[in-house]
């Protein structure tokens, strides 16, 4: 199969998840579509990395899938804190980040 | 036709045959199908657990996908990161805020889901037309590259190549989960009531009336033992303490002790005050034999 099959899907998701930071109000799910997001440009990394016939791609893909992690515990942490002293995971809640 | 295209012919019907006996397109266009689904969905849910259980569906055909295009440790790395940690930490965090805790359908700025599926079409469209002009041949498969075995070839690059990157990723590791750690921890602004002080506290509101004791466990002293009938005590009368105030809240005490014989609620009740008493006899009479037996053994 073309690789251009597998860059559309990625441009699919990667739009999907785009619109859906842009549309949910939950904090959590704000931060499963910036999931989405990066699993779509893994999507194309892997695709260009066939293309090529090297493995830098799929390199790439796996820091992405490093720094994600990473992203994700800090990042629902702070939704955690968040939660605890406003008692809401709504992005339109937190305006103030110390109070 | 010359020979050189003849051979280029050759090649793209070889390519195009190998295509349709590995059952790739099958697999592709099931798995693309599903995941943009299972993506719409994560969306348009309004529980967010819904959305969860649909990223991880998405999350697994991208892990097939990564499988379909050489790349099977990424397809492990997928399942087992993405899928089994990355998610699970989500629905974690879930089950902390509230399971129910669903999005209002309020928008907050006017307008907002238009512009933004507005805004997404057109990204789409960008995309689309970026992905159009170039020039994206036919991909030159990684056989040569995987030679080694995926793994090893990827372990090759990774600790030669690119082996600063991957020392600097094990630095976010840490700063990560320092970051977290930092982040999760409650400074106390009062020390910890100790078992005393809770005794100390549970007396001191005793003496303003409250029961110090445990509370009396529901249906202890009926004929029934359902969760929202009242304990009778030993002289008849219902404990209210005995039930959960939400449902004493609900309802009267006499009706909950109308049962399926067609009685009337205080003649239940009544019924229920003399088995008590009934039994409350029975039991004394027969704690007291022993009891005399024992005395006449000293």
């Amino acid at each position: 199969m073309s690789p251009g099959h597998y860059l559309a899907l990625s441009a699919i998701l990667f739009t999907i998840g785009a619109v859906g930071v842009l549309v949910r109000r939950n904090a959590i799910v704000v931060f499963m579509c910036v999931e989405l997001m990066l699993n779509a440009t893994n999507l194309a990394f892997v695709s260009f990395s066939r293309m090529h016939g090297n493995l830098d791609g799929q390199i790439i893909a796996f820091f992405v899938m490093v720094v994600a992690a990473a992203e994700v515990v800090v990042g629902l942490a702070i939704i955690m804190t968040i939660f605890r002293t406003r008692r809401s995971s709504s992005v339109d809640d937190a305006n103030l980040l110390k109070y | 036709m010359t020979a050189a295209n003849l051979t280029a012919d050759h090649v793209t019907v070889l390519a195009q045959v190998a295509d349709k006996q590995s059952g790739e397109p099958f697999f592709f266009w099931l798995l693309a199908i599903v995941s943009t689904f299972a993506a719409l969905g994560m969306i348009f849910m309004r529980k967010a657990v819904h959305s969860a259980l649909l990223l991880a569906v998405v999350m697994l055909c991208l892990a097939a996908l990564y499988a379909i295009e050489g790349a099977p440790f990424l397809a492990f790395v997928q399942v087992i990161v993405y899928t089994g940690a990355v998610l699970m930490l989500f629905l974690f965090v879930l089950m902390l805020v509230g399971v129910s805790s669903t999005d209002s359908l309020v928008e907050t700025i006017r307008g907002q889901r238009l512009w933004a599926a507005v805004a997404g079409i057109g990204f789409l469209v960008l995309l689309a037309v970026g992905l159009g002009n170039a020039a994206i041949g036919n991909s030159a498969g990684l056989k040569q590259a995987n030679a080694e075995g995926n793994v090893m070839g990827l372990a090759r690059l990774l600790f030669s190549k690119y082996v600063f990157a991957f020392e600097a990723t094990s630095a976010l590791l840490i700063t990560a989960a320092l970051g977290a750690m930092v982040l999760a921890h409650r400074e106390r602004t009062t020390p910890k009531p100790t078992q005393k002080d809770l005794s100390t506290r549970r007396f001191l509101a005793g003496a303003a009336g409250v029961h110090p004791g445990p509370l009396p466990g529901p249906g202890t002293y009926a004929r029934h033992n359902a969760v929202d009938m009242p304990a009778l005590l030993p002289d008849g009368t219902p404990s209210e303490l005995s039930v959960n105030p939400v449902i004493a809240a609900r309802t009267d005490t006499a009706s909950r002790h109308a049962d399926l014989y067609g009685d009337t609620e205080t003649e239940a009740l009544e019924q229920d005050v003399a088995a008590v008493k009934a039994a409350t006899e029975e039991a004394e009479d027969a704690s007291a034999g022993p009891r005399e037996v024992k005395e006449a053994g000293k």
